[in-house]
């Protein structure tokens, strides 16, 4: 594959810029494990939210439990603020089917009843199976299906790009 | 031979016991509770993983508790769950073992969880059924009772973090325990190096040591310095002779009292499986104390439980 990835910092930037306007005292953001709960640390610091950063791992809320089974490994899913009427933003790393994003939105709705949600995404790389859209993207990038592409972090805590087998 | 649990992928499919199971799956099962932990804390206390899924609870031995707990995690888990209390009903009138789950099975069960008061009878079944069905011993006999084992397991864990330094005291009716025998599995595996068991002479197996377990038949000798205490059940339901002169005489001598506690180090945690029986094998000092851990294990319990049966589901 030789497919030059953006390098996420500057796409993370961006989001920023894209961000700010909205962000109110009712903004809270939930990163999507794992690669969305990097990103969404990021820019939860960048843009001094006040609420305390959510996060998520849908692995209760997957459609293919029958196929693949449960996820051999599932992170702490931490909600620690009042979902109820509050404008929720989903930061996720790669928005690719869409399957993702709508177990997310059914767990966050067993906590309560959001006044919105929208979507932060790094990348946006077509695909979709299901009605979901990103309000806020770092770049759109077209992905050849049968590749998984997924945010990296090394042991110094540095973002990359690459596709995972 | 096959391990009886395992699908030909080598997967958990079958939950009858501790014994043979690798670190790996013990776990895998306790880290895919602690996710479970906090679902309980929101406002819907369900996750739609078993949704669509029939859960039947098949009870051919008296339980409320260890049903309660399994309906409690299966309707958390989403799935129908169907309660049969066979101890009163078609095995009365005749019923083979084998047809009633036949029967069960044509009406579209994906899983059975069973107890049974002989040995064996959740393995019997496991071999019967078909591959997309699963069971989980919910205590057969003498023999097993993995979900408890895993719950304790679980427990001590939780409040003692590292299992490779622990001195683990399981104290009464060992006997009779399918409780200490899934706990002494589970413990091995996960590498305690001091598991001891206390009773009577007459309530200990023969060949306890073989289990690996160091012996001990007189209780303050056995609770010198131990991090956790397991006080088990005395179970006069089945008890065949005279194994002991009376339960006053056995609260003298195994009944865990606050002077016998302070034998163990100082931040000892007291367990007991349930049902206490106060005055016979725990004094209520000890139950209600600081040191008791007895209504977590329930807790706990459920959440080891929705672990167990998550992850038979999706293999």
């Amino acid at each position: 594959m030789t497919l030059v990835l953006p390098d996420p910092e500057v796409l993370c930037a961006e989001l920023v810029r894209q961000l700010r306007p909205d962000v109110t005292a009712d903004t809270a953001l939930v990163g999507i494990h794992t690669g969305g709960a990097w990103l969404a640390e990021l820019l939860h610091a960048a843009l001094g939210i006040a609420l305390p950063l959510g996060l998520l791992d849908i692995s209760f809320y997957r459609d293919d439990f029958d196929k693949t089974g449960l996820h051999p490994q599932i992170k702490p899913t931490r909600i620690p603020f009042e979902v109820g009427g509050r404008h929720i933003i989903l930061v996720d790393d790669v928005l690719y089917t869409g399957r993702t994003v709508r177990g997310a939105m059914n767990e966050l709705f067993d906590y309560g009843r959001p006044a919105s949600i929208s979507l932060a995404v790094l990348i946006d790389r077509g695909g979709r199976e299901l009605p979901v859209a990103a309000r806020y993207i770092g770049t759109r990038l077209e992905v050849p299906s049968g590749h998984m592409l997924v945010l990296d972090r090394d042991e110094k805590g540095k973002l990359r790009l690459k596709f995972d087998a | 031979m096959r391990n009886p649990q395992l699908n030909s992928k080598g997967e958990l499919q079958h939950l009858l016991t501790i014994e043979g199971l690798p670190r790996e799956t013990l776990t895998h099962i306790l880290d895919t509770a602690t996710s479970f932990i906090g679902v309980t804390a929101r406002e819907v206390k369900k996750v739609p993983l078993l949704r669509g899924k029939s859960v039947f609870n098949l009870f051919f031995e008296n339980s409320t508790r260890t049903r309660t707990t399994f309906e409690i995690a299966a309707k958390r888990l989403s799935a129908d769950v169907i309660n049969l209390n066979i101890a009163v009903s078609s095995h009365t009138k005749g019923e083979t073992l084998l047809d009633t789950v036949d029967n069960l099975s044509a009406m579209h069960a994906d899983m059975f969880v069973v107890r049974h008061a002989e040995s064996g009878a959740p393995h019997l079944i496991a071999s019967h059924v078909a591959s997309h069905l699963h069971v989980v011993n919910a205590g057969d006999g003498r023999h097993a009772h993995p979900t408890q084992g895993l719950l304790d397991l679980y427990t001590i864990r939780h409040y003692k973090k590292d299992f490779t330094r622990l001195s683990v005291a399981i104290v009464g009716d060992v006997l009779h325990s399918r409780v200490a025998r899934s706990l002494i599995h589970a413990l091995t595996v996960m590498g305690t190096p001091d598991i001891r068991v206390i009773g009577p002479m007459t309530l200990i197996p023969a060949g306890a040591e073989k289990l690996g377990v160091k012996v001990f038949y007189d209780l303050e000798q056995g609770l010198r310095d131990v991090d956790v205490e397991v006080m088990l059940r005395l179970q006069s339901e089945r008890m065949r002779g005279a194994l002991l002169p009376s339960a006053q005489e056995f609260f003298k001598y195994y009944g865990l009292t606050p002077e016998k506690l302070a034998l163990a180090k100082p931040d000892a945690i007291v367990m007991h499986p349930g049902p206490l029986n106060r005055g016979v094998e725990i004094d209520s000092a000890v139950a209600d104390g600081a040191h008791a851990v007895i209504l977590s294990q329930v807790t706990f319990g459920i959440a080891v439980r929705m672990a167990v049966m998550s992850i038979l589901a999706g293999n």
